[in-house]
């Protein structure tokens, strides 16, 4: 393939920009105090909070996933409804990615709290449990998803669904055989944000599930709280957490995401 | 024109009689105040009445858990005066050595308004049937709490150690937890949504520092140390050093 012309001015803005976000990682990394990396690495502690971290973070995309790809879809095909309602519910999946992290967790205490409007029948106290990290961080991460599935959907060629309909396919196997072989890359794509925005999730966590070692204290809270005394360890400890999130990014990126790595 | 030369025969003859006391004093500037969180409300009252005094002052305030502002000053950020809510963070800023103590504050049960938990006292914090928030043991207040259970021979059966006061506040205030310890200020502060159940535990000291030789910043400090900053601390709750 031919190389595409790139329009040397843009340099500037783009290492600017590039700068801007790598940085402070360096500034992380320079500043990491390497020799008691490997010690607390092998803490029971902070083992304990990145293995809490790394398990919500794969249980919340997995429920995104169940539940935010079909609603990417429902948005994806809403072309037909009236305008209001349309861009009623595409600005309200999208309030999470604006909202102070801190306020969403104030807002699901309200939903699903010991009072909460729902909480207060359930047979179960939600807040405390490793089951409220999953929904803080589904409710965080999940927008990230659904904006990269519709997306993709939307690139999709109706043609091959049409063609799979008329040949006697049922609309959920056109769904199943069609539609999501064709958005995979954007799925994947979506998956993967999803899974590293929970991975770092911290407001609405604290918030919501509180922190409690081996429970709830997942590597951000970890991170923050040692941040109070021991800067030095919260330093070793964001490497931890941006190591795994690299690690994440590049090992993946390639393999399942061919199609947006450009 | 009749007013003014009113006002100059009255400045003639006050030069004249008691000599006026010379107007160095009029301080002028900012005043950049890092301060821990629970003094917000008592630090905003006495600004009102600095300024009062000191109409050319302007006072600008950053609220924060102290351990974090202690963190931000050691990166450099930019303030006159510092105080925190415990002897032990404002060490662990650095060449900080003439601290003043200028306040106390003691814990606190904080429970829901209404008691809907039972809360009588320290001991119900081991029933592992209640719900239960502290500080964190990181921050100032969770090392106070952690001290008085060890005092009070208890294991308390918690089921979130929060990142700050205001946190452990929200908990209690939402009925997420039966029970908070907290500061005896926070309690008086929260207002309706809580209760306070008093213990008796050791008193913190809050300590106060000028981290800049900016004149406004020391008189904001005396301000603090004098008779009416006293005032509106003890009417927050914080007792005298």
């Amino acid at each position: 393939m031919r190389r595409r012309s790139f329009p040397p001015l843009l340099w500037i803005p783009a290492g600017i920009g590039f700068a801007l976000l790598v940085l402070p990682l360096v500034g992380l990394v320079v500043r990491a105090p390497w020799a008691q990396l490997p010690g607390l690495l092998t803490e029971t502690a902070v083992a304990q909070a990145l293995g809490l971290s790394l398990g919500t973070a794969l249980v919340s995309t997995a429920v995104s996933l169940v539940l935010g790809v079909p609603l990417a879809l429902v948005l994806a095909r809403s072309s037909d409804w009236p305008t209001v309602p349309r861009r009623l519910v595409r600005a309200l999946v999208t309030v999470p990615l604006v909202l102070p992290p801190v306020v969403g967790g104030v807002a699901l205490l309200l939903l699903l709290g010991r009072r909460g409007l729902i909480g207060q029948w359930l047979p179960v106290t939600i807040p405390f449990t490793p089951a409220a990290v999953v929904i803080a961080q589904v409710f965080v991460a999940m927008p990230f998803l659904v904006l990269a599935v519709e997306g993709a959907l939307k690139g999709v060629d109706g043609r091959y669904e049409v063609a799979a309909a008329t040949l006697g396919a049922s609309r959920f196997t056109v769904f199943r055989r069609v539609t999501l072989p064709l958005v995979a890359p954007g799925v994947a794509a979506g998956g993967l944000l999803c899974f590293t925005r929970s991975l770092g999730e911290f407001g609405a966590t604290i918030t919501f599930a509180g922190s409690f070692p081996g429970t709830t204290q997942t590597l951000p809270i970890a991170t923050y709280l040692q941040l109070q005394t021991d800067p030095d360890a919260a330093i070793a400890l964001s490497l931890v957490l941006m190591l795994v999130s690299v690690v994440v990014l590049v090992s993946l990126r390639d393999r399942w995401v061919p199609g947006v790595t450009a | 024109m009749r007013p003014l030369a009113l006002l100059a025969v009255l400045a003639l003859a006050g030069c004249t009689a008691t000599p006026e006391p010379e107007p160095t004093d009029a301080l002028s500037g900012t005043v950049t105040v890092f301060a821990a969180a629970s003094l917000s409300g008592s630090f905003e009252e006495i600004k009102e009445a600095f300024i009062a005094e000191n109409p050319d002052v302007d006072v600008v305030f950053s609220f924060g858990g102290s351990s974090g502002l202690a963190t931000q000053l050691n990166e450099g950020a930019p303030a006159d005066v510092f105080a925190a809510a415990s002897p032990a963070t404002m060490a662990s800023v650095d060449d900080v050595s003439d601290a003043q103590v200028f306040a106390t504050n003691v814990l606190e049960i904080a429970v829901p308004a209404g008691n809907t938990g039972g809360i009588t006292g320290l001991d119900d914090f081991a029933d592992p049937d209640k719900a239960i928030a502290l500080c964190a043991v990181e921050v100032p207040c969770g090392a106070a709490s952690a001290k008085l259970f060890e005092a009070e021979g208890i294991t308390p059966s918690v089921d979130t150690y929060e990142q700050d006061v205001k946190a452990v506040l929200t908990k209690v205030e939402l009925g997420e937890v039966d029970a908070g310890l907290v500061y005896v200020t926070d309690v008086r502060e929260a207002g309706n949504g809580i209760e306070g159940i008093e213990v008796t535990s050791a008193p913190v000291d809050y300590p106060i520092v000028a981290l800049t030789d900016s004149e406004a910043a020391v008189a904001f400090i005396a301000f603090v140390l004098s008779e009416k900053g006293r005032a509106i601390l003890a009417a927050a709750g914080f007792g005298a050093p």
